[in-house]
């Protein structure tokens, strides 16, 4: 275990330099001058000079890369020139709303692709199993923003249950933040569920061929046993790595869901930065959120070894 | 052979759709077992021996068409509801399945899988549950038990797998243990090992037992009677003894023969049956093994042997020229 | 996963020895239907301006979010523009990117994977890191943040949602070319001598462009929804151009008294992008050996 730990961990340190440079990158090398943003159009070339020499903008484009990157080490990723926020604190305070989403989104997610994804194994080739396979399908050409409008649409203008848009914090109304979070949370949730039902149903049509789930059955296990136990927990690996790999979609469609619900995430907090041409707070969510992905998806790659135990003792 | 069968399988015919047609895996078998007794069944692969066997278990693919009776203890399967069907599973019938790489699941533990199938039927608590899987692999020969009951089944050798599926079959005392093939995916020097294990577990708790396998070397002397199989049906069926002293088939000759024996001459060709079993989607109008048999004429050609015992002598066979 | 055991005998040609070939497969009435409506988007978009419809730019200040009339016939939207005409003409522009950053992806990631695929060793490694790397990105995250440093304009999003489609066109093309390298066809014409360009250009591009066909196509469905996704936040193709997704996020203001101008352009994005699903979806099929393959 410790030694695959390893590997992985030996694979995930250039991947990361590689995500640094290329924020990196991207932010500096394409067209537009920073000190220009931040003063303005009329503002003198020698007060635009004298940033450009405060901010490192003169020196060589490795030196500045280098330097950036040592500071990024040091917890410091820049401070926003429009509100004077710190890159570190404007996530910290944005976060724990992202995440609130997303967990929400996932877990729904899963509850409903999971046991429609066991009834159309069971049942595979029947009426109720094309169905619903082909509902997933259709689902996939109907992305977050339009589940969106037209949930709001239906729960907030039509019926008046939830509220549309808006945030309230925990601390003050617990039930009125989880009412916030309904919508938000299932519009990601209806965008996800049909991705995992496919993976999960077709595993688990595999995974009923085996010896081993007959060997279940001749043992007079229960039929909830065998299908919850004995057929889920190995047919769930791939969903497990469709899980992490939607994480990148699932930061997508909230950055989308926290703009239309207003829900104050980083999602909200980088749209915003776009808007405000904030382009040291881009740099610096860009570089979090990426860094984030790629950490999230190393901990799925454990999670393998621990539902899988022939990876886990090093043989597959 | 006059006690009450245990297990009575009456015409029982297995179909299955494939692209070519339906394939008649297996067609119209009448076997009877009585408690405490073993019964092999022995066939070259795809004579149908293991449809049967999944027949008599109820654990045919989906698809698959039963015909006839499998009576067991006075109660039909195949009719029976599927909650009584799963009471039935491990404390009367039990199975011990060809490869024990893929019939033992990859992601749970050893102990998990037997302590399962003791609560399932046993109603026992963990601790207890626990201490009786401990016994179970000692009584089926597996070294520190306590400490395999933690592991998982990639961690054992092949013939310790097969243990551990012995143990999980013998877990609830099964009345009748069906073993299909069980060492055919095991390496030579463990299969007698296991074979005698079988054998010494059937006696000790005097369960009916079916023994499948290809090979006739090891029904002798395991078994109280034989049905050898072919193309889908039974084609000879004698006691264990009376078949090997006395054979009447030209296909149980011919299986025999394929069996290598130590004191041939080295570089001894082996008399390997020629030819193929027919097509099982395509069943021909006489007797089947006709194509490949040295005895056929027209008459077996056109028309089917009924298996029959014309000599009351508790041998039947289908064969138009038997042996003699 | 172990494939599926059964009782099933294999009666089927043993297609490894065969050279691949297309096989023949019923399409269905979906399929038919897909193809009857993207060729209506597509016609609508090339020959709008030849269409009898109103501007799609000219604001009529009395007429906002009239209903349809014979003049305007699915009415007008919030700034008293033809709805109809915006729908034509919106469909332009999901096209235009939509056909065209996947083919930025699909050459350069096509090219990418053909290499990596052929001549493995560190040219692979190279590659195939690169890709994780791009990978590492959410692609809206990515999307957003470079239209926003290189200036909202078609251009710019067809070349950023380009990019973006490289990483899954390569490891495609990559995939197929590894299982195709073993061929046997593959083998005599290296055993006869033939150069590697030869070899790419003349037995593997042929055989790897037709899952690559496909999977453009699922690559046009992403890429429209993408591009709907960067207007309807307003930074994606820059107003007044119509484009569904801008359509669907102007008419978000107005759901409570006029829904239809947010669902009408809701439902021709969802019907294109199906489109494009169900025909990349069948073509898909029809070239992956694989059942159920991802």
């Amino acid at each position: 275990m410790a030694r695959f730990i390893g590997r992985r961990l030996l694979y995930l340190l250039p991947v990361l330099l590689a995500v640094t440079l290329l924020t990196f990158l991207i932010a500096s090398l394409l067209p537009g001058d920073l000190a220009v943003t931040i003063l303005g159009d009329q503002a003198t070339p020698e007060k635009v000079a004298a940033l450009r020499a405060q901010m490192g903008l003169d020196l060589p484009l490795w030196q500045r890369y280098l330097l950036w990157l040592w500071d990024v080490l040091h917890g410091d990723l820049g401070r926003s020139f429009r509100t004077g926020e710190t890159v570190l604190s404007a996530v910290g305070d944005r976060l724990p709303i992202s995440l609130e989403l997303m967990v929400m989104a996932e877990v729904t997610a899963l509850l409903i692709a999971i046991p429609l994804a066991i009834l159309c194994a069971v049942r595979s080739g029947s009426a109720t199993d094309r169905f619903l396979t082909g509902l997933a399908f259709g689902k996939l050409s109907l992305p977050p923003f339009m589940v969106a409008i037209l949930l709001i649409y239906l729960f907030a203008v039509s019926l008046n249950l939830l509220p549309a848009t808006g945030w309230i914090p925990f601390a003050e109304d617990p039930i009125a933040n989880i009412r916030s979070f309904v919508l938000p949370a299932l519009t990601l949730a209806i965008a996800e569920w049909p991705v995992l039902m496919r993976v999960l149903r077709s595993d688990m049509i595999a995974t009923l061929q085996e010896d081993y789930i007959a060997m279940a059955k001749a043992k007079g296990l229960r039929p909830a046993r065998i299908l919850l136990v004995h057929a889920l927990k190995p047919s769930s690996l791939t969903l497990v790595t469709v899980t992490g790999i939607n994480i990148g979609r699932l930061i997508g469609g909230a950055l989308i869901v926290e703009t239309i619900f207003a829900l104050p995430g980083i999602g909200r907090l980088l749209v915003g930065a776009i808007y405000a041409r904030d382009f040291i707070i881009l740099q610096g969510v860009v570089l979090f959120v990426a860094v984030g992905f790629v950490v999230v998806n190393f901990i799925v790659d454990m999670l393998y070894a621990v539902l899988d135990p022939r990876i886990r003792h090093g043989r597959a | 052979m006059n006690d009450t069968p245990l297990l009575s399988i009456e015409g029982v015919s297995v179909s299955l759709p494939t692209p070519r047609g339906t394939l008649r895996a297996v067609d119209g078998v009448d076997l009877a077992l009585p408690a405490g007794r073993t019964l092999g069944v022995v066939g070259e692969s795809g004579c149908g021996k293991t449809m049967l066997s999944r027949a008599i278990l109820q654990l045919l693919p989906k698809r698959a068409a039963l015909r006839g009776r499998v009576m067991f203890d006075g109660r039909d399967l195949a009719a029976l509801p599927r909650e009584e069907l799963r009471r039935l599973r491990g404390p009367e019938l039990a199975v011990v399945f060809q490869d024990p790489m893929t019939s033992l699941n990859p992601v749970l533990t050893i102990g998990t899988q037997i302590v399962e199938t003791l609560q399932a039927h046993l109603g026992l608590d963990t601790a207890k549950a626990t201490q009786r899987a401990t016994e179970l692999l000692a009584e089926v020969g597996i070294p520190a038990p306590a400490q395999r009951l933690r592991q998982y089944p990639h961690q054992l050798s092949g013939g310790m797998r097969q243990r551990v599926a012995i143990a999980i079959a013998l877990s609830c005392e099964p009345r009748l243990l069906i073993a299909d093939e069980p060492t055919t995916a095991l390496d030579v020097t463990v299969q007698a090992q296991i074979l005698d294990l079988l054998a010494r577990e059937q006696q000790r708790r005097h369960m009916a037992m079916i023994l499948i396998t290809h090979d006739l070397g090891v029904v002798a002397g395991r078994t109280d009677e034989v049905a050898v199989m072919y193309a889908g049906r039974v084609v000879e069926r004698a006691p264990t003894p009376r078949l090997f002293k006395h054979m009447r088939m030209p296909y149980t000759e011919a299986l025999l023969a394929a069996i290598p024996k130590l004191d041939s001459a080295p570089h001894t060709p082996l008399p390997a049956i020629g030819g193929r079993p027919p097509d099982p989607t395509r069943p021909l109008p006489g007797c089947s093994f006709a194509p490949r048999c040295k005895y056929a004429d027209a008459v077996c050609e056109h028309t089917k042997p009924a298996l029959d015992d014309p000599e009351g002598a508790g041998a039947l066979f289908a064969c138009w020229h038997p042996l003699t | 996963m172990a494939a599926p055991r059964g009782a099933v005998l294999d009666v089927g040609v043993d297609t490894s020895t065969v050279a691949p070939v297309r096989r023949q497969r019923r399409v269905g009435g979906l399929f038919v239907a897909s193809v009857i409506w993207i060729a209506l988007v597509a016609l609508g978009a090339i020959f709008a301006d030849l269409l009898p419809i109103p501007s799609p730019t000219d604001m009529d200040m009395l007429g906002k979010r009239a209903l349809p009339s014979a003049e305007h016939w699915l009415g007008n939207d919030v700034l008293g523009r033809d709805v109809f005409s915006r729908l034509i003409y919106g469909g332009r522009i999901s096209l235009t990117v939509g056909l065209l950053a996947p083919v930025l992806g699909v050459t350069i990631g096509g090219a990418l994977g053909l290499l990596a695929g052929y001549f493995r060793g560190r040219l692979e490694t190279f590659i195939t890191g690169g890709v994780d790397v791009l990978l590492a990105f959410p692609p809206l995250v990515f999307a957003l943040a470079v239209t926003a440093y290189l200036g909202q304009s078609i251009a710019n999003i067809t070349l950023v949602i380009g990019v973006l489609g490289i990483p899954a066109f390569t490891r495609v093309a990559r995939a197929v070319t590894l299982s195709l390298s073993e061929r046997e066809f593959v083998t005599a014409a290296r055993a006869l001598g033939a150069t590697h360009s030869r070899i790419i250009l003349r037995e593997l591009l042929p055989n790897v462009a037709l899952p690559l066909v496909a999977f453009f196509l699922l690559g046009v469905a992403v890429t429209i929804v993408v591009e709907g996704a960067l207007s309807f936040l307003g930074l994606g193709v820059p107003p007044p151009a119509p484009s569904w997704g801008s359509m669907i996020g102007e008419g978000r203001e107005s759901l409570d008294i006029a829904p239809w101008l947010a669902f009408l352009p809701a439902l021709f994005m969802f019907l294109t992008v199906l489109a494009f699903n169900v025909v990349g979806d069948t073509l898909r099929a029809l070239t992956d050996p694989r059942p159920g393959a991802l």
